[in-house]
């Protein structure tokens, strides 16, 4: 009794400094920037003060603002469009990786590159890069990934519109995609790796083709990773430098509408990627996935 | 044809089609990189002539050096690497203790605190910024000074502070991390030690840390080269200090200045352009990344295998 009476004790120590550093460097700031939000923030050289303004800041970056609104919609249809290209792709190229192949390694090696050399601040820098625009265009431009053969394909085989312009968008951000699945693809490369071997043997003998098995063991036991990389992917969306809104929230708060503002919409973005963690979360639990 | 001879030729199929696609993505993912090389040795009439692709004509390494010397890249350099190495260090020492307290031990509380880990990864870091901010500029120990308040602004504290309460950037996926890893650690390793009359804290930090290694190293190395690329902590809390983010922002603008005053001719002529600016900057992107590609081509297995290793997936 006193022996499991401390190790509770002890475990709880463990945890003492997340538990502070959640406290006041996490749950405050979180509280402040929902009132900053609300208010007019005044720096005086000493401290700083705080108007009480109410729904005035949302109501001007929702309607006044002449950018807030174009940015924050592109930015949720470009993670709308790019999330389930990732997941597919991630999920894709982790199945080949899965499979036996000389270079296996040393291609592994080289689809996690992206990971370390694209993030914070040469991701920021790119943006705005002139030869990074070239590349881009180069890469648009190249046959492999034009998309003007796909759409005259598409035009003469007279699919509707709107599913012309999703696989053109889609072919033209896979560069995008490709370099943004590295951590998701290993994985679901660890994922595929622990599905015990004699359970596709079992399968086999019982006569499973290949295609049952992709189908009733392989994905279904990827169903939490997918959640995990869905996660991943949208925590790796936000985070990124070469995120339009978080740059232009950046932009409000140094040199724009100022503190209140920049925090509304903050808030406003957050409010959004939470409705959408929501609703991945409920839709994949309620079909049988569980989480980590 | 026969069976066997059908499959051989499926298998060479499916190998060439594989290999065709492999390629197609190594193109895309080493484009970038090799381009971004290509500009950065360009003299500017390369970059300017259209029939200069790939190969710059005229080789030079005088991007290089221009923003070597305007980022001041040795100072910027040791000071990027020891604000790195420190925040990677605390952030280690205290995710891996956070996340074995969670792996071990069940006392009330330690879900939800696992829970919190895990909150704290979705909120995105912009939104509680500006307050973090401001608790730092006018830092006053949770109110223990009255009245008077210390700046911690340009200096390492915020990042000790954040560091060392594990509310870093990305340390709930640190804690996450250890705490899979130290699940995946057999219990008889603990047993053992507290039969020999070791205390927990003894066991945790003689048996249970030495084992960890390969977990501790992946864990370092991702909170290092997330660190090193971090553009968001290091401008706000160390602004108008001269760390290589801020050096490789502010170097294509200080070259131009500095051509324009040792040459008036120059800025006249239309050479300090975006086309200019390209050519410093993508030499300086280069500078900043190199140290993480070298480091990535020694370690990289400890990056890849981890995932597998840390038992993520488990």
């Amino acid at each position: 009794m006193a022996f499991a009476h401390r190790q509770k004790l002890v475990g709880f120590l463990f945890t003492v400094p997340f538990l502070v550093g959640f406290i006041f460097l996490f749950a405050v700031p979180f509280y402040q920037a929902v009132v900053i939000s609300f208010s007019d923030l005044v720096l005086t050289p000493e401290t700083f003060e705080l108007q009480w303004k109410g729904w005035a800041n949302y109501g001007y970056a929702l309607q006044v603002h002449p950018e807030f609104s174009k940015t924050f919609t592109e930015v949720l249809v470009k993670l709308a469009t790019e999330l389930p290209m990732i997941i597919g792709f991630s999920f894709f190229a982790a199945t080949i990786l899965n499979s036996d192949f000389r270079g296996r390694t040393f291609v592994r090696t080289l689809f996690f590159l992206p990971v370390i050399l694209s993030a914070g601040v040469v991701l920021k820098m790119e943006m705005k890069d002139y030869a990074q625009i070239m590349v881009t265009h180069l890469q648009q431009s190249a046959p492999f990934f034009g998309g003007a053969a796909v759409q005259s394909f598409f035009d003469a085989a007279r699919f509707p519109a709107g599913m012309v312009d999703y696989v053109v968008d889609a072919i033209q951000a896979l560069p995008t995609v490709i370099r943004a699945s590295g951590v998701q693809i290993l994985i679901f490369l660890a994922g595929l790796q622990s599905i015990p071997r004699e359970v596709y043997e079992a399968a086999s003998v019982e006569g499973a083709t290949g295609w049952e098995r992709f189908w009733l063991i392989t994905f279904p036991m990827m169903g939490p990773l997918i959640l995990v990389n869905i996660i991943y992917t949208i925590i790796d969306s936000f985070t990124a430098m070469n995120n339009k809104l978080v740059d232009l929230i950046r932009e409000t708060m140094l040199r724009g509408a100022g503190y209140g503002v920049s925090m509304a919409m903050a808030m406003i973005y957050f409010a959004a990627i939470g409705l959408v963690l929501l609703a991945v979360f409920g839709l994949l639990s309620r079909r049988g996935f569980y989480h980590v | 044809m026969s069976l066997a001879a059908k499959e051989k030729w499926r298998k060479r199929v499916v190998a060439l089609l594989r290999t065709v696609l492999l390629i197609g993505i190594a193109y895309v993912i080493l484009l970038p990189l090799i381009y971004r090389l290509s500009t950065a040795l360009m003299s500017i009439e390369d970059l300017y002539d259209q029939s200069v692709r790939w190969i710059p004509r005229n080789p030079t390494l005088r991007n290089f050096r221009l923003v070597w010397e305007h980022m001041e890249y040795p100072r910027a350099f040791m000071r990027s690497l020891f604000l790195t190495a420190l925040t990677s260090a605390l952030q280690l020492i205290t995710c891996s203790m956070v996340g074995y307290g969670l792996a071990r031990f069940r006392f009330p509380g330690s879900k939800l605190i696992f829970g919190l880990a895990i909150f704290t990864l979705i909120i995105p870091p912009q939104l509680i910024m500006t307050p973090t901010y401001l608790s730092f500029r006018f830092f006053d120990f949770l109110g223990l000074l009255k009245g008077r308040s210390l700046n911690l602004i340009g200096t390492y504290w915020p990042f000790i502070l954040m560091s060392l309460t594990g509310t870093g950037f990305r340390c709930g996926l640190y804690i996450f991390i250890m705490r899979q890893f130290f699940r995946g650690m057999p219990k008889e390793l603990e047993e053992a030690a507290y039969i020999d009359g070791a205390g927990p804290f003894a066991a945790f930090w003689r048996v249970m840390i030495p084992g960890a290694v390969p977990g501790l190293i992946t864990t370092f190395l991702f909170s290092f080269v997330w660190q090193w690329n971090d553009y968001l902590y290091v401008t706000t809390f160390m602004a108008g200090r001269n760390f290589l983010p801020q050096a490789l922002e502010g170097a294509a603008s200080r070259v131009a200045k500095a051509i324009d005053e040792a040459d008036a001719l120059a800025s006249t002529s239309g050479f300090l352009d975006d086309h200019f600016y390209s050519l410093i900057n993508n030499a300086g992107m280069l500078l900043v990344i190199l140290p993480l590609l070298i480091l990535y081509v020694f370690l990289q297995r400890y990056f890849v295998e981890s995932v597998e290793r840390t038992g993520i997936v488990g």
